[in-house]
Formats: C-alpha cells, structure tokens, sequence
C-alpha cells in the first residue's frame, strides 16, 4: 500500500498518492541509428496512474519496454522503490513487482484463459520440481491456493463464464481483458499497460476504463498507461507524460499538458526544425 | 448412464483441476489400470508381448519424453534416438559394473544419466530455436551414435561391438536376459509406463508445466511475465531426456536383450518418435499413447492382412505397408495436425452433448 511520505497527497477522488516508485533518470535508447529514446527523464509515483503519450513512432512502446527490462537503456539509470536497478533480465524485473500487457495482445494461444492467468502467478510459485511431479503436498496445496487468488481476478473481471476456453478462440476485446488478468496476477506493484484500449468500441473501452480505475483504487496499484484516445487518458491519469520523436516534450496534469503550446503543436503536426 | 459433468458439481478447486474430472472418464481410466495389471499378464503370450504391449509401452514412454520437450515446451529435436542410446549404454554399464543392484534401479539411474546428457545438449536452445535447433540435435544423434560404436569403454570391448544384457531379477523372477518369460517382461515395462505417465501428467499441470507452454506459446512474452527461459528450458530438455533414457535402457535391456547402437537408436528412431508424437497429439500424454499405439499397431496390422489374409509375398507387403503408413501420416497432418487426442476430444465432446447437438 501506499508509503506515507512528506510528498504525498490526497487527489480530489480521495485516493492517497505516495512518494516516488519508479524514476527514469536521463534515459536514452539507441537502435544502431535510430535514436528512438533521448534523453528522458521523469517519475512514476506510488498509487497514481501515470500516461504516456505522444503520436505514432514517438517512442512510448520502447519506454516501457525499457521499464520492463526487455530494452537496457544504452544510457541513463532507472530507479525502483529508491534503489538504482542493476542490470537484470526481464524475468527479474518481473520479481521485484512489475506486470505488463503488451500493444499486441502477447497470450498463450495453446492455453485456457484460467491457464493463462495462473502463468501470471508463476513469480509466486515456489514448490519445487520433486513436489510437483509426485503432485504431493506443497505443490498442490499452492495450486489450490493460487486458484482461490485467480479466481479473485476471474470475478473482478467479469471473465468467469470462459475459464476453461482456450485464449485462441476468444474475441479481441476478452483477449485484451484476460491479459490484464494474467498482469493483475503477478499482484503486481507497477502496472504497465500498453495501449489497453486499442481497437475497443466504446462500450469496452468504458468497460476497460473501469476496470483500470478499480484496480488502482482497490489493489492502490500503481499503474502507467500508453493511450491514444485523449478522452480517456484525461479521464484516467493524475499526470501525463508527452513523448515525440523520442524526446519529452510534456509532462504534467491533463489541465496542464493540454494547454501546453509544444504539446498542441505536436499533436497538429507543426514542422519540426 | 450419461456422458456428463451436469449434476456432477465440483465443491473445491482440487476436484476441478484433476485429470479426469468427468466421472465416467475416471471409472473407464481405473477399468483399464484394471485389465492391463489384473488380466493381460495372466493371458499374455511371447507374441502379443513382443509383437505388441512390451514396444508400445515403450515408445510410450518415449514419445512422452518428446512430448514434454516438443509438445509442451515447443523445442524441436531429432535427437531422440541418441538420447535413447545413452540410456541404453548407461544401463548396459551399470548392469555390468554393478550387478547386485537392481536393474529396476540401473533403469532409473541410466534416465538420470541421460537427463544430464539432455541438458548439456539443451544448452543450445538458450541461442537457437526452431530449424536451427533441430539441426544442433540431429549433430547430437549422430555424435552420440558415433561415440557409443568409437568407444569400446561403452560396449565392453566386445568382439562384435554389440551390447548385451545380462540375466538380471527381480524378486527372483528374470526380467532380461533369454529366460525371461512374456509375462515378466510385460509387467516391467507396465509399471515404467505408468509410472512414467503418472509423473508426466504431473509435470505438467503446475507451475513447471505452465512455464512450458508459456516458452512454447510466446518466448518472449513469457519471460517479461516472470519465466526464467534457462530453467523452463533446461528442465524440459532433463526431464524429457530423463523419460527417453528410461525407454532406451528398458528398449534394450528388456525388449531386444542385444543391440547394436547404430541399428537400434539411428535417426530413424528419432523419426519414428517424432511421428508418434505428430500423430498422437502435440502436448498430449494420451496422445502419446495413441501415436504410439498407431505407429506400432499399423504395421502388425498390415502385414496379418497382406501376408496373412490375402497371402501376398513378404517383400511386396512391406512396400505397401511403407506406403499406406506413409499416407496416412500425410492425410493425418492436413486433416488433423492436433492428433489423435484431438480426434478423441472432439468425439468427446460430441458425445457430452449428445442428443441434443446445440
Ligand atoms: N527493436 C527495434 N529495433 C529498431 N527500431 C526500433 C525497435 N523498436 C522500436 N524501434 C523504433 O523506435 C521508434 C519508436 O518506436 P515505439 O514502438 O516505441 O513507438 P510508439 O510510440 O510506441 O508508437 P505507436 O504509437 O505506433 O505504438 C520507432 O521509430 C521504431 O521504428
Ligand atoms: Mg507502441
């Protein structure tokens, strides 16, 4: 839950925000040539829902992939819960708390829904390999326990009546909505949500909106979004974070950023020098 | 009685995530436990055992090895043979080198020795995958075949190159060597493959198993979810090689008593389990039973009809059986390229339905 810290506050819809989670501190991605990330820096703090947001190619999807350890920034530190974070693969940024979903749906294709999310618990799967194969005290007692947990998000989601059907044969709408199940399994501290709405009618995206609120207001997740739809990211976020052609060129509330004469004019595509 | 989960209400969640949750699927699964410990063994025959039950429930066991590593963890390999090879070496030296220890025991120790070999050859996979690593294991098959015909250490010195098992008990009662009744052989490799079977489903169903399937679905989305790729990968490659050193150790030891490593464990072998797994159903334990079964039951099939029935000469049935096995490998991959299990499930689920189709 939240940390009391001398810099957190209380927003108007009474949620608590904390002191700092996550800082980007000068991070820049190079991709042989192509500069996608430069020079960025900015802060996710504990509790809040923070967007990203910036045209198509300005680098958002790169961001959180570097958040999520699958990118190492070729400069810069990123910092988590108040220490600078090593090098480490992205299982092991998964352990230390923070989940995704991905721009294009990433399921398991072979596996139920129910299947899917449990993978989502596996960070807090210990039983070892010997229990598991005698299916004989620790491992099926965790199994069940892990159940009783998923089955929380199951209800949460409103996915119960497709448990047991394989992720293929869903509809796009459910898939991206099981893939916040897999995310919320992991009970994660940081949630990175990419796109989350992405080709949704109206109808699921307000479905989808709800869910990413509750969420934070029930779980106290953090949780940092990219999104297009400017109605919604200002309908969600505390604060919002504008990227183009990899650099920042926002970063504030949704009053302030939509105000902000640099951000009006990359969003009408004025010429850049 | 009806083919149904309705009325059937599941109060915990251990009782919805056991592996026959429909009542009549458990009871059929206990009638065949049934027969094959309490009637086949008092009836069976030197024909029906070598011809039939003894190789099929080892390819079993060797197509759940496979099944484990390409199935559910999506790493391909033709090194199947090799590796059954090296549990049937291991075995060999074991049994030589250690005779008062139980050969149910060499059995197990030569599927750990293999299980070791396995990982050092997975160790590739951590770089390659797909058509490459398919190629890196086939380097395998026939470094290890070269390695067991190069190296007398392995076979002994021999004068003929040949292994061949000693005469070993169990509880008095021989289980290799030439005065091994059908019987004994039968219910040997009866209790490897169900045990086997018992471990794998197992394996399968908790989190190992998912960390499997999560490589084999999507790599790369699987580790950023929190799956370490080394270790899903590894242990897939040690217990997958653990399962196919045990039928390689029991193909030899119990079913052919003597082998030449080149003659029993070559590519083809690597073949004739992949298509068993291929035509069972990829991620299937039944499946790997039912691939077996076909790939072993088609060609006594064949010939009792070929030569048996209609009397046609021995040479001219084989072809046609090459040929007719062939095909229907073929029709199977485009008409169902989930397998066997996947036939079984659709009837299934047709019957769970039945009568009322909608
Ligand atoms: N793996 C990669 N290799 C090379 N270039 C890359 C790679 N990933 C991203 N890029 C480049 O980095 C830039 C930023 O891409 P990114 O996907 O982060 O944009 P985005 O803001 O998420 O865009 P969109 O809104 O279309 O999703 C693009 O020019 C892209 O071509
Ligand atoms: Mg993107």
């Amino acid at each position: 839950m939240n940390v009391m810290s001398p810099d957190s506050y209380v927003t108007a819809d009474g949620r608590t925000i904390g002191g700092t989670l996550m800082e980007m501190k000068n991070i820049t991605l190079r991709f042989g040539g192509v500069v996608a990330i430069k020079d960025i820096s900015f802060d996710i703090r504990e509790g809040e829902i923070r967007a990203i947001i910036g045209p198509n190619g300005a680098g958002k999807s790169s961001m959180l992939n570097v958040i999520s350890g699958f990118y190492v920034p070729s400069d810069g530190d990123v910092w988590f819960d108040g220490a600078i974070r090593p090098k480490m693969r992205p299982y092991q940024v998964a352990r230390q708390g923070i989940a995704r979903t991905f721009q294009n749906i990433a399921l398991f294709e072979g596996m139920s829904v129910l299947d899917n999310i449990m993978t989502g618990r596996l960070t807090k799967m210990k039983s070892n390999m010997l229990s598991q194969a005698i299916w004989w005290g620790k491992a099926q007692k965790e199994e069940t326990e892990h159940r009783e947990k998923v089955e929380n998000i199951i209800d949460f989601l409103e996915i119960q009546t497709i448990r047991k059907t394989p992720v293929g044969n869903l509809p796009y709408g459910l898939k991206k909505r099981v893939e916040l199940a897999r995310a919320l399994a992991a009970e994660p501290r940081l949630l990175l949500l990419d796109e989350p709405m992405a080709g949704m009618n109206v109808e699921e995206k307000e479905d989808m909106s709800r869910f990413i609120l509750d969420v934070n207001d029930e779980f106290g997740t953090t949780i940092a979004l990219i999104e297009h739809d400017m109605g919604v990211v200002m309908d969600l976020s505390d604060r919002v974070v504008v990227m183009d052609y990899g650099r920042k060129i926002g970063d504030g509330t949704p009053d302030e950023v939509r105000n902000d004469q640099k951000v009006i004019d990359a969003y009408l595509g004025v010429s850049h020098d | 009685m009806f083919y149904r989960e309705a009325g059937d209400f599941k109060t915990s969640y251990e009782d919805d995530s056991q592996t026959f949750p429909i009542k009549f699927d458990r009871l059929r699964y206990y009638a065949v436990l049934a027969v094959a410990f309490g009637i086949i063994p008092f009836i069976i025959n030197d024909y029906w055992a070598n011809a039939v039950f003894v190789p099929l429930m080892i390819y079993t066991i060797a197509a759940i090895g496979l099944n484990i590593l390409t199935g559910y963890c999506g790493q391909v390999s033709l090194g199947t043979g090799g590796f059954m090879a090296v549990g049937a070496y291991a075995s060999y030296k074991l049994m030589t080198s250690f005779p008062d220890v139980s050969i149910l025991i060499h059995i197990l120790l030569a599927g750990a020795v293999t299980a070791v070999v396995g990982v050092l050859f997975g160790l590739p996979s951590l770089r390659i995958k797909g058509f490459y690593l398919a190629v890196a294991t086939l380097a395998a098959q026939f470094f290890l075949v070269w390695l067991f015909n190069k190296v007398p250490w392995f076979y002994n010195y021999s004068a003929s190159g040949q292994i061949t098992a000693p005469e070993r008990t169990v509880l008095s009662i021989p289980v290799t060597g030439a005065n091994t009744d059908a019987w004994a052989k039968y219910m040997v490799v009866l209790l490897f493959v169900t045990g086997c079977a018992w471990l794998a489903r197992n394996l399968t169903r908790g989190s190992l198993g998912r960390s499997w399937m999560a490589i084999r679905d999507m790599d790369i989305a699987a580790e950023i979810i929190g799956v370490n790729p080394l270790k899903a990968k590894l242990s897939a490659f040690a217990i997958s090689s653990f399962f196919i050193g045990v039928s390689g150790a029991l193909f030899f030891s119990v079913y052919l008593g003597a082998a030449e490593v080149g003659e029993a464990f070559g590519i083809q072998k690597s073949f004739l389990i992949l298509f068993m797994v291929i035509i069972g159903g990829l991620g299937s334990i039944f499946g790997s039973f039912a691939g077996a079964a076909f790939m072993v039951l088609m060609p006594v099939l064949m010939k009792n009809i070929f030569v048996g029935a209609l009397g046609w000469p021995t040479d001219l049935a084989a072809h046609l059986e090459f040929m007719v096995i062939g095909g229907l490998i073929i029709v199977f991959l485009i008409l169902e390229p989930h397998g066997l299990a996947q036939l079984w499930r659709i009837a299934k689920e047709k019957l769970r339905l039945w009568p009322f189709p909608h």
